[in-house]
Parts: structure tokens; sequence; C-alpha cells
């Protein structure tokens, strides 16, 4: 059989999947960027125009664009550090205690998301189960502000997406040829040197994975700025669903969609010529 | 090795904070968070008898594993493709494009959508919404596997003489099994709690009303102590089976 | 329905499968809030007319207006939403005309509740609950009752970070228009930025932006005065007596909550049925004492055991001191530069 065939016969049903389901919809709702919001929030057929794609380049939206970056950003860096020793040590396990930590790495998750959000809301407000034990301890007069604040929101984007980074991490680290790491240590190398030369490189698929999930899950998100954020932050999963729901600006919507869709594109692309190009810097040496 | 796995049992901690919360809150007196009424089972009786609440939880489940099923294998397909083609920027667009559609729009589209074709709403529907961004997150897991891939193993059981099948189930499913699991694990888990993309290409009716559908409805006054015991018990369930599971293969993956 | 959570894929394959069917024709289909109706509801109702109601709930307004634009309301027969939705609905031609000699028990409802702005002699909807929005607070905990919208936006020294806001854009915006003595459907640029000034500066003193749990904050003591819902705040004075409503001094708005018939509705006479049916006296009086709303239905608050009246003061507000103040009505093409500024406040540091 003509093995590009076979490729192409493999991807086929996911891609069609994709397009019918994805593509095609997805360019119902796009195609509304060129026309205006109808008065009552329906679609205003009779007047093309471009003014939502000038609109989404405001600054305040850009801003907005920016802050949430920074946030989904910082969430990612946290779970990448949390997630990768932990896949490390799930891989470094005995085998047959391996599937049983992953499920509970992710076990739960399967309760819902609102409810853990409220369960930490629990723990963190100024009447709360850790604020209530440091001043019972005596260790603190006063509350900590440890709700309603950026690093509430970090906090829940990480807890939320640790476990996505460990199961991505392990998929990579899993079957790691441990002969390489024997070998890299026969040579000389300190551990630290054959995780650095060795393990980390092979894993880099796996850590880019999972640091693509956070990034795209935090920033999307719109349930923690409000709950643990006190509604004080907008994520642009907030903005876009605003002007989609309570706007009823769907061709905004829309724009702002495309143009987080664009940047993340853009992101993506940088990101895969960075890597080619080091991957080649590395073949050359 | 001792501090990794130290490291490890800190991480675990923190997943399980939240959830130990919410398992002590389900048997409090009161119900409210704020003060300890004494133990108590009232709100387990509540759940059993809010028919809403577990047939809710019925379609979640019938929906994650569905989404599951499907995105898995073909997300597994989609990856074995790709990473053995060519490189291509617009095909890569596609497979990063469910990740980053926000849901809201993936929501509206495809109700629009449906409406348009004349398609009935329902349990279906959903599940067909679901895999377009489970088949992504798969895809991603398994093609970082697939990256650290010996492909000379299979050229090797093909110069054997073995069939692409014998190949496929003999050599290439038992290396990347691993993967696959935790693939298949992503995506129930993005599934059985998605909320704004089920709510909008579910039918109307409780007939295809998810669990995440149910609690957002209902947590409009703040939480019920009787989705904290639905979450107790959620949790529960999947210990004793994560446990049988474990007692039963001895861990042993398929194919390991 | 049996929960049998060990059953296996098979069994799950097997209600997937079942669940291809299409619903039944007959069957009527209504979306409301979760447990803003009596729970037997769709036994009783069956009882008194022998139709099957099925009942759908939504989390919020927005939700159901995103899904109902998007599909047509394919499927659904009557929905429960607040005035601007309802009109906007009606606006965008979804809704059904609501067919007077049909419902009986229109007559039941307080003349004023026929005197709504968003549509008056409730030609597209019909009223369910109404009531004010206003500041609720600890009287025990804060130094002087707060009398003013001021009072929330540029709070005594004691309040600050103690404060919530709501967080559904229109409300939040309404608390600024209102101090400044402006329409609560302003959408005059000069005033929006002003408003927007104002609000942004209260955000610094805000402990968060809540429209769901900020009740349970006064009462645990977290925050010491929010804007609220005068129901919601009584579900606050249940738990905690110290804690009163105000209605400013310089006004409120009057929200209700409508019934409305979609247009797709297959049994517009059913879905009749049903708006008649809620608007009996047992059903408003229900409404009342376990929602803690104010109704528009006359025959139910008149039920209603005076006592409650004491205990929650809001509760006796009559009808004409409401229809004094204005409802929120559907923007139009103002809400572009609305949502902007609303944007803005939210962005802001």
């Amino acid at each position: 059989m003509n093995s590009r065939y076979a490729t192409w016969l493999l991807m086929l049903p996911g891609l069609l999947w994709l397009g019918l389901l994805l593509v095609v919809p997805c360019l119902l709702v796009f195609a509304l960027i060129f026309f205006e919001r109808g008065i009552y929030g329906g679609i205003d057929w009779q007047a093309p125009t471009f003014e939502n794609v000038t609109r989404a380049f405001d600054p305040l939206y850009l801003a907005i664009f920016l802050d949430s970056g920074i946030i989904a950003g910082i969430a990612t860096l946290i779970a990448l550090l949390v997630g990768y020793p932990a896949a490390y040590a799930i891989a470094k396990s005995p085998a047959s205690r391996q599937t049983a930590l992953l499920f509970l790495a992710i076990l739960p998750f399967w309760t819902n998301y609102l409810i853990r959000t409220y369960a930490w809301i629990v723990l963190l407000n100024p009447v709360g189960l850790i604020n209530s034990l440091l001043m019972g301890l005596g260790l603190r007069s006063q509350p900590l502000a440890l709700l309603y604040n950026k690093p509430a929101v970090v906090l829940g984007l990480v807890y939320s997406y640790t476990p996505f980074v460990i199961l991505a991490i392990y998929s990579a680290l899993q079957r790691l040829d441990p002969s390489y790491g024997e070998a890299s240590r026969d040579l000389g190398a300190s551990a630290f040197q054959t995780f650095l030369r060795i393990t980390l490189p092979l894993t880099a698929p796996g850590v880019a994975a999972g640091g693509v999930f956070v990034f795209v899950l935090s920033i999307g998100n719109f349930v923690t700025p409000d709950l643990l954020g006190g509604g004080k932050f907008q994520m642009v999963g907030n903005l876009i669903y605003d002007q989609f729901l309570s706007a009823r600006d769907w061709p905004f919507g829309a724009a702002l969609s495309a143009l987080l869709i664009g940047l993340m594109m853009l992101l993506l692309f940088a990101q895969a010529i960075a890597s080619l190009r080091a991957r080649g810097d590395h073949a050359r040496a | 090795m001792r501090a990794l796995n130290c490291w490890l049992i800190a991480v675990y901690g923190f997943l399980y904070l939240p959830i130990a919360v919410l398992m002590v809150l389900s048997f409090n007196r009161t119900g409210m968070p704020t003060a300890w009424g004494g133990f108590s089972l009232e709100w387990y009786g509540k759940l059993v008898e809010n028919p809403k609440i577990i047939g809710a939880a019925w379609n979640s489940l019938v929906v994650a594993v569905w989404a599951t099923a499907i995105s898995s294998v073909l997300g597994t397909l989609l990856a074995l493709g790709v990473e053995r083609s060519r490189p291509s920027a617009s095909r890569e667009a596609l497979l990063f494009a469910p990740m980053i559609v926000p849901d809201i729009v993936l929501a509206i589209a495809l109700l629009s959508f449906f409406t348009l074709i004349k398609f009935t709403l329902g349990l279906r529907s959903i599940v067909m919404a679901h895999v377009v961004f489970n088949l992504a997150f798969v895809c991603a897991v398994v093609r970082a596997r697939l990256k650290s891939y010996d492909w000379s193993l299979n050229e090797a059981s093909r110069d054997l003489g073995a069939t692409a099948f014998t190949t496929f189930f003999r050599i290439t499913l038992p290396l990347i099994g691993p993967s696959v699991l935790a693939g298949a694990l992503l995506a129930f888990t993005l599934s059985i709690d998605e909320f704004i993309i089920a709510y909008f290409t579910a039918g109307a009716g409780q007939s295809s009303t998810t669990l995440p559908m149910q609690i957002y409805a209902m947590i409009r006054f703040g939480v019920t102590p009787e989705i904290n015991a639905m979450a107790t018990v959620v949790m529960g369930v999947s210990f004793v089976m994560l446990f049988a599971a474990q007692r039963l293969n001895k861990g042993r993956l398929p194919g390991a | 329905m049996k929960f049998k959570p060990l059953l296996s894929l098979a069994a799950a394959a097997l209600m997937f499968t079942a669940g291809w069917s299409p619903a039944f024709a007959e069957k009527l289909v209504i979306s409301n809030w979760d447990g803003y109706m009596p729970k037997d509801m769709a036994e009783k109702f069956k009882a008194a007319t022998g139709i099957d109601l099925e009942i759908a709930v939504h989390a919020t307004n927005e939700e159901i207006m995103g899904k109902v634009t998007a599909s047509g309301g394919e499927g659904y027969d009557v929905l429960f939403v607040s005035s601007p939705f309802a009109e906007a609905l009606n606006n965008l031609g979804l809704l059904a005309p609501i067919d007077h000699a049909k419902i009986p028990n229109l007559a039941n409802l307080y003349p004023e509740a026929n005197e709504l702005k968003h549509d008056p002699g409730n030609a597209f909807s019909v009223p369910y609950t109404w009531g004010t929005t206003g500041l609720c607070y600890r009287s025990d905990l804060v130094k002087s009752a707060p009398t003013s919208w001021n009072d929330l936006l540029t709070p005594a020294d004691d309040l600050k970070g103690k404060i919530t806001m709501l967080s559904t854009d229109r409300w939040l915006m309404a608390a600024g228009f209102l101090a400044d003595g402006l329409s609560v459907n302003t959408t005059d640029q000069a005033d929006l930025d002003k408003v927007r000034d104002q609000l942004i500066s209260a955000k610094r003193n805000l402990l968060a932006y809540d429209d769901t749990t900020f009740y349970s904050k006064l009462v645990s003591g977290e925050a010491l005065m929010v804007q609220a819902w005068d129901g919601w705040c009584n579900y606050g004075i249940t738990d905690q007596p110290q804690i009163k409503y105000v209605i400013p001094k310089e006004g409120s708005d009057l929200w209700a909550d409508t019934m409305v018939i979609t247009k797709a509705s297959k049994n517009p006479e059913a879905a009749a049925k049903f708006i008649d049916f809620v608007l009996n006296a047992d059903n408003g009086k229900w409404v009342v004492e376990n929602i803690m709303y104010k109704s528009p239905n006359k025959a139910g608050m008149e039920a209603v055991d005076k006592s409650l009246f004491e205990k929650y003061p809001n509760m006796a507000i009559t009808p004409a001191e409401l229809l004094k103040y204005e409802q929120l009505r559907d923007l139009g093409n103002g809400m572009k530069a609305f949502s902007k500024t609303v944007s803005e406040v939210m962005a802001a540091k």
C-alpha cells in the first residue's frame, strides 16, 4: 500500500469531523464580522462593514488581551513547574502503579468546576478555613487577602490545569529509554546535566503540549476570574463571552474571537519555528 | 527520588484539598460552609430524592463516555497520520483551532449549524460537539509521544512479513498505549465537566440536560449541599472503580 | 430514573441510542431558573389540564437568550426571562402574542401589572415577579445606615473593601446612573463617561462584583454592604435578622421577570393554559412565600400571611410605589457604547 495514501486514510475521519463540525459552523459565525449588530441584537445584513475589525484593535481590548495573556502565562509557568516533577515521579514509579497514579491525579476534576471553585472560596475567604487557622494559631491578627485578587485567579487556573500538564508530560516521558540516562552518566555527566541535556530535550514535546493546554484554557476561562477574582479582572474569555451573551453583539464578538485566534496562531508558529531552529542547531553541533 | 516522591504527594495534596473541603461540607448538617452543625446524611437523602440531578449526572456520563471513545480513536489515528506525513502549516492550524476557538463561539456556531441543517438536538449533538475539541487534545497528547517513537520498529515488523494491521496492534499500540490512555483521560475530564457548548447543543428539556447545566442553574442561589453530596458520590464511585481495576489488572495497561 | 454507576459501557450505549428519538410533539417545554417554581408544578399542571410539562433550566437570561436567538427558539414553548430580554426577543420577532381571552387568570394581577413600560397591556409578556434594587447591609456592623447610592460608590472608611456590587452589567451601571439622577437606560456618551469614572473609583473599594452569593457574604460578615435585589436581601435576613434593606433616596429601578410564549411553539394553546395555571392564587402565594419576591399577582399576595411582611419589610412595597421607578429597557443601538463603557470599567485597575 502506498504510504502517503495510508497516512491520508488515517487522518481522513478526524479531518472530516473537524471540517464539518468546526470549520463550516465557525465560518458561519466569522462571516458575521463584516456586518453590523442589528438594533435588537440580531444582524443587520444590509450594510457590510469593516467597523468591527477596527473596533477590535481599540487599545482598550488590546490591553485586556495583554493582561490576560500575562495572567495565563504566569499560570502556565507555575503549572509546568508543579506538574513536571510530578509527571516525572509517576513515570519513574513501578509500572504496575503508573496507571493508578495517573487516574488519581485526574479524579478530582471529574467533579464540577464550579463546586471545586466554591470550595477554594471556602478555604481562602477572609473568614474562611485558612484565615481562621492562621488567626487561631496567633500567626496573624488580621485576615490575609487571599481572595478576589490576581494571585487567587492564578491559583485557580494552576489548580485546574496542572493535571493536564501531568498527563501531557507523562505521555512524553513514559517509555523514555533508561539506557540514555545510564549512558550519559557512564560518560561522567552529573544527574543534573543528564536531566538538562538528555531528559528535558526528549520531553520537550510533552512540555510544549502541556504548556499550550494551560495557556489556551486559561486565556479562554471566564469562570475563575469571576469567582476567585471577584469579577475585578477580565480575561479574554470574559470579554468574548460578554460580547456574545450580554451585549448580544455577535459580529463584534466574532471579530474579537478572530483576533484571539490569529494571535494564538502567531504564537504557535513562532514557537514551532523557534523549536525547528533549535533542533537544526542541535543537529549541526 | 525521595524528594521527587515527596513532591508528588504534595501535588496530590494540593489537588485534593478543595475536594476534601466539599466532602466534609456534604456531611455538615447546616449545609453552610461557615459553621459545623454536626454530622448528617441529610443531603444524601435530598440527593436521592432529586431525580433531576441524578438524571443529569447519567446524561453527563453517557456524553463523556461516547465523546471520549470517538475522540480517542479518531485523535490517535490523526496523530499517527500527521506524524508520518510532511509538515503542513494549514493542517497544524486546523488541529490547533479547536483548542483556541472560544467555547461560546463553538457553541453558537454549532447551534446555528444544527438549526440550519435541521439536525435534532439531544445527547447525540452534544457528543458530536465535544468530539470536536477532544479530538485536538487527544491528538496533541499522542503526538507528544510519537515525537520520540522509533518508526524503524514498524519497518522491521513489515520486513518480517507482518501486515499493517498486525504491526499496529502488536507494535505501535502497545508502545503508545499509555499516551492514548493519557489523551482519553484528558478528553473524558474535559467532556464530563463542559458547560457552555453542551448547553447550546442540547435539546430543550431534561432528557439532554447534563450535570454541569443542572449545577449552573442550581447554583444561582449559592452552592446547595446536595451538589457537594453528588460530588462526593462521584469521587467515591471513581475511587472504588479505580481500586477494583487496579486489583484486577495489577496495574497492567493493555499490551504493556 | 435509577443510577447504577457500575453499569457497563454497553448500557451507556443503549441509553444513548434511546436518546436519539425526538421528543414527543404534544409535550409542553418551558425553560425557567431552577427553583423558581413549585417543585411539583409538572404534576399539578398535568392533573389540572392533562398536558405533559417538561421543565428545562437556564442559569441566566443571557444564556437562554443566546440559545433562542441562535436556534429560533425551536423546542421551547414558554420562557421565563427578565423584562429587557422579553422586549428584545419580541423585537427580534421570536415571540407569539399573548391571547388574553385564553388566560382568564390575568384578572388576578394588580391593575399596575398592566402598565409596565416594556410591554403596556401585556401584549407579549406576563409579569411573574417584580421588585427593586437597592442596598442590603448589616445594621449591627455599619457605623451609619446607608441612604444614598453614593454611600456605595464613595463609601465611608469602615466599609472600604467590604462592599460588593452586582456583576450583571445593566445593574452595575444603574448604580452610577441613579446616583447621578440619570435614567437607568442612559446611552449618552458624556453621561456614560462620567459614570464610568465614578464606577472605576468605586471599584478600588470593592471586595468583589457578585450577583450570586452576595447575601451569604453579608451573613458571614465578609461584606457589610451589598448592592442587591430586594428578594435576595431577604435570603440574608432569614439567616441574619440584623440585615436590612433600603432603597436609596435617589430611587431604584423596577425589575420584572416575565413569562413569554415563543413563536416557534407548536402548541400555543397549551402554553396559554400553562401561563393561566401559573397565575392562579396558589402559585402566586408560593412565589411570595418561597422565593421571597413580590408578585404582581394580587390574589397571591393577599393570600400570604401578613407576618411575612413584618419580617421582610421590602415585601410590603406597594405596586403603586414600584411603578414610580424606571424599568431597565432594551438599549437598542445604544448597546455598543454601553457595553464598551462596561468593558472600560472591568479592565480598569
